[in-house]
């Protein structure tokens, strides 16, 4: 399954790990905001018309 | 207009304005060089006019928030901008008033320091010379820096990370006709380079700093 | 009739966006790993360089989305600018990390590709270092937008820094191409780096297809981050002006 990567094995490899690992960071980071963001707006908003 | 540039300059050049501060920090750069790489005088010949042009980027950079966050603070901002000179006319003046405090004197001591670089002979010609044409674009462009961080305290340090990426091709050009200068060989691609980026500079970027300024004003 | 400017509505915005980000996401997803895994399992070395090859389908389309991003931010300035709608420049803010982590794969893949092919990790080549001068303006801009308070305020003052920048981002690439020339005089170690750029014409099909197939995925993914992203910006912004007026009233 694994393709031979020869002497060069070490850099293709962590190439490869370093650009996923950034990848999946961005893409998770911007999930976890997102959700935090759009609960804190639900809870300001429904207090809001709680209140008035 | 002229009433202005000589109000900066006496504000500038008066105690506590900072107007010592920048040729001290060029001095003390330039002397700490040797120390960090060694007395080696071939090196050091090789490495002066890169590091003299490093140097008094570096000065240049020290005194931009001093272009308007007093201003700023005692409210004089607000009065000039309702005065009757347009604000690109303002901007242009700062710049021209940093430069005359900051940037010329730095020209002026740079052959001085050189010395202590061991500067070759033609070298000291092209440094002046590149000095001279760059520095003003340095003013200019550190005063779009100062007008975009005008509002933010303690903004110093975004100052610098704003500003010196724009620096980047003035500082390429300018060191390169001194590096070239003092090799002896040939300047005038890089010296029309510079002066177009100069020129250029000057003609236009004021108009973006008074947007910025009038933005942050509101 | 649908005129694009009707998205400029915030809510319009997020109502679409939320209908079309799941097959967005997907698609991103799958375009990605299509062309990730072909790349990586399924083409044969380069005669020349080896397996390092295969970091083209990293390095290549990462490049690509670091300069669109900006691209697309400096386009979304000017429409700021112009027609001050709130979500082009809440669309610019959300972009810049996403070009910013861009041009940081890049740059590492670069550095890890030019290792065993140039024999360092870091060249001063006109185009490493353009990308390194590149990523200094994003994070610039981004530390421009966190430093403001005023929405309206940093919208502004970063679109304009997005202009400027852009000039001085060109200005720089011909000095740094100026600059390196004037060091080497005639080298000829840059080479692989100019096989990098110039893909259309250097490399065969057999590289091409699975590349093209991973830059598509990559612009989706970007697509669909800054999508998301916009969406956070909005409600982020929303949520302060609530606050701000309860604290009021």
């Amino acid at each position: 399954m694994m393709p031979d990567l020869g002497k060069y094995a070490d850099v293709v490899l962590s190439s490869y790990a370093v650009s996923i690992l950034l990848i999946v960071a961005l893409v998770g980071v911007s999930i976890w905001r997102a959700r935090r963001i759009k609960a804190e707006l639900d809870r300001v908003e429904t207090r809001g018309i709680r209140r008035g | 207009m002229i009433a202005l540039l000589t109000r900066d300059l006496r504000l500038g050049v008066r105690a506590g304005g900072g107007f010592g501060l920048g040729l001290a920090f060029f001095l003390i750069v330039t002397v700490l060089v040797p120390f960090s790489i060694g007395p080696e005088s071939a090196l050091l010949a090789r490495i002066a006019p890169g590091i003299l042009w490093l140097g008094a980027l570096l000065a240049c950079l020290l005194s931009l928030d001093r272009i308007l966050t007093l201003d700023w603070e005692d409210g004089s901002l607000d009065l000039l901008a309702t005065a009757p000179l347009p604000m690109e006319g303002i901007v242009s003046i700062k710049a021209l008033a940093h430069w005359i405090t900051t940037g010329l004197p730095l020209v002026l001591v740079a052959p001085a320091l050189g010395v202590l670089l061991n500067l070759p002979g033609p070298g000291y010609l092209w440094v002046t010379v590149s000095l001279l044409l760059g520095t003003p674009a340095l003013s200019v462009i550190g005063t779009f820096g100062a007008a975009l961080t005008v509002g933010i305290k303690r903004g110093g340090l975004l100052l610098s990370l704003l500003v010196l990426p724009l620096y980047v091709p003035t500082l390429i050009f300018g060191a390169e006709v001194a590096r070239r200068g003092a090799a002896g060989l040939e300047v005038v691609t890089p010296l029309t380079l510079l002066a177009g980026i100069t020129f250029g500079v000057i003609a236009l970027l004021p108009f973006a700093s008074a947007a910025v300024l009038r933005i942050n004003l509101r | 009739m649908a005129s694009i400017w009707e998205y400029a509505n915030p809510v319009k915005f997020i109502r679409t966006t939320d209908r079309v980000l799941p097959w967005l996401s997907a698609a991103a997803v799958v375009t990605l790993l299509v062309g990730l895994v072909w790349g990586f399992f399924f083409t044969p070395d380069d005669y020349r360089q080896g397996s390092t090859v295969k970091i083209i389908y990293l390095h290549v389309p990462a490049a690509l989305m670091a300069i669109n991003a900006w691209l697309m931010m400096l386009v979304a300035s000017l429409i700021w600018i112009v027609r001050r709608h709130h979500v082009s420049a809440l669309a610019a803010r959300a972009a810049a990390p996403v070009g910013a982590v861009m041009t940081v794969i890049a740059l590492v893949t670069g550095a890890l590709w030019g290792q065993p092919m140039w024999g360092t990790w870091w060249e001063w080549d006109p185009r490493l270092t353009s990308f390194l001068i590149l990523f200094l303006f994003y994070l610039g801009y981004m530390a421009l937008w966190a430093a403001i308070e005023d929405d309206d305020t940093a919208a502004d003052l970063t679109s304009i820094l997005c202009l400027v920048g852009s000039v001085f981002a060109i200005l720089s690439r011909y000095a740094v191409n100026f600059w390196n020339q004037g060091l080497h005089q005639g080298a000829s170690v840059m080479r692989a780096g100019a096989l990098a750029g110039d893909t259309e014409e250097r490399v065969s099909n057999i590289f091409a297809v699975p590349l093209f197939v991973s830059m598509a995925g990559f612009a989706l993914l970007f697509i669909a981050l800054v999508f998301l992203r916009t969406q956070t910006e909005i409600r982020a912004r929303r949520t302060r002006a609530l606050m701000a007026r309860e604290r009021m009233g």
